[in-house]
Order: C-alpha cells, then structure tokens, then sequence
C-alpha cells in the first residue's frame, strides 16, 4: 500500500504522507476491493437478474478506487480527482439511499449505496464526509 | 462454518478492536503487546480458515464456492496485512489501522457463515 516515493516529491496534501490518511486510505482501499469485488462477482455470475444494480455496484467501485488514489497522491490533480469522486460518492450514497427505501422493486439487489449503506454499517455515508473533510482541512493556502 | 471457533474469533476481533480504538484515542502507538495480540489473532483466524478449506475438500460446498473461496483468501489475509500496515506506521494511527482490521474481520466472518448457511452447510 504505501509506495516508497521519496518524501519531497511528495505533495503537501498527500494522504499517504501521514498516518491519519494512511488510515483513510486504508478504509476506501478496503472499500474500493470489497465493491469491487462484489461487483465482478455479481456480474460474472448473475448480470441479468438486476443489471442497473450491479453496474452500480461497479460504478461505485471505480469511484472509490478513484477517490483512494486521488487522496493518496495529492497535489491539484489529486485534489481535483478526489473531490470529484468523493462528491460523486456522497451524491450517489443519498440518491440511491433515498430511492431503495422509496422504490425498493427497483433495486432488487443489493449494492454498496443501498438504504444509505446500511449493509455495510452506514460507512459508505460517513466515508465522503470524511474524505470532503480531508480535502477541506488540507485546502491550499491553509498554514 | 458456524461452531464456536467462528463466535470466538468475532468476539475477540471484536475486543481487540474495541482495545485498539481506546489505546489509539489515547494516543498510543502500537506496543509489542498489541503488535502479538494481533498477530494471535491471524492464528485463531488461520485455524478458522483451515478448518474451512477442509471442509470444502471433504466435500461440505457451500452454493457460491467461488466467493466463499474469496472471502476465505480475505479474511485469512486481513489481520497479517494490518499488523504488517500498522508496523509501518509506529503512531497512534498504527493502533487504529489494527482497530480498522479487527472491526472489518467479524464481518468478513459474518459473511463466510452466510454463504456457508445459503445451501444449510
């Protein structure tokens, strides 16, 4: 996980240059693996009984793959890579939340954002909101 | 899949983890202590995986073979790839990089009995 890149090529912001965002780090990579691995699974063996749900779930995969990466490396294409994919997680997590409580015959199937994320104990709420706080706390032109 | 060794690992992951969190909110970085609870605890999952793997290999297969298979490959990793992340980082947030890993194990657990009851195995 932790590249050995020499520290002073290494941007200010770069969540793999402390502890706490190697923590961060650690808990998006394990969710980057987990929807993803879910995803392969489903699609592989069983695409066509609910397709939107398990391109979702590959979806939200990507993005939190993105998201992993853009905070781990920093500087202003990481910054840019991680708000975006955090915001697009946070956007996601609420309107596929809201949506499988109202409607659940569209999301027969499980994914990462359903009921807010409650199959995997509300992080996938939390975890943008964290990452928006990173991002917000390591802001350029912040002391 | 569902004997007491699974019930005991959860609790324990569970205690550890619980441990951690308080050890890393007091701003503590791994101890040896720590460091060899941890890795007691990759035994006691590794004991639970093997007992796993030779019950597929007697033939007791669960449905989804496959992605009992993956889930038995994560969760026999996880506790070893946390004590080797938190070595690397000797602060406060090495403790709670083992926290993180005792708290995911139980769910990965959790799982591996689901898939395991999918077909009354």
């Amino acid at each position: 996980m932790a590249e050995p890149t020499p520290a002073h090529t290494r941007p200010r912001d770069a969540a793999l240059g402390s502890g706490a965002g190697r923590v961060l780090l650690l808990v998006y990579g394990i969710f980057a693996v987990s929807a993803g691995a879910r995803a392969g699974v489903q699609i592989a063996t069983k695409f066509s009984e609910a397709p939107l749900a398990f391109l979702l779930s590959a979806f939200a995969a990507l993005v939190y793959l993105a998201a992993t990466i853009g905070l781990a490396v920093g500087g202003p294409r990481g910054r840019l890579i991680a708000l975006t994919s955090c915001s697009i997680e946070l956007v996601g997590v609420l309107v596929v939340g809201t949506l499988s409580v109202l409607d659940q015959e569209a999301f027969p199937d499980a994914t990462v954002w359903s009921r807010f994320g409650s199959g995997y104990g509300y992080v996938p709420l939390v975890l943008p909101l964290i990452g928006l706080w990173w991002l917000w706390r390591n802001r350029p032109g912040r002391p | 899949m569902n004997g007491p060794l699974s019930t005991a690992t959860i609790v324990v992951a569970l205690l550890l983890g619980i441990w951690y969190l308080i050890r890393s909110a007091l701003n503590r970085a791994p101890s040896n202590t720590d460091l060899w609870a941890m890795l007691g605890l990759s035994a006691l999952v590794a004991v639970l995986v093997v007992v796993a793997v030779v019950g597929l290999i007697g033939g007791d297969r669960p449905g989804e073979t496959t992605t009992f298979i993956g889930y038995l490959i994560t969760t026999v990793a996880f506790a070893p790839v946390g004590f080797y992340l938190a070595r690397l980082e000797p602060t406060r947030w090495g403790t709670l990089i083992l926290g993180v890993a005792c708290l995911v194990l139980p769910v990965l657990v959790l799982r591996l009995q689901q898939i395991a009851e999918a077909t009354g195995g």
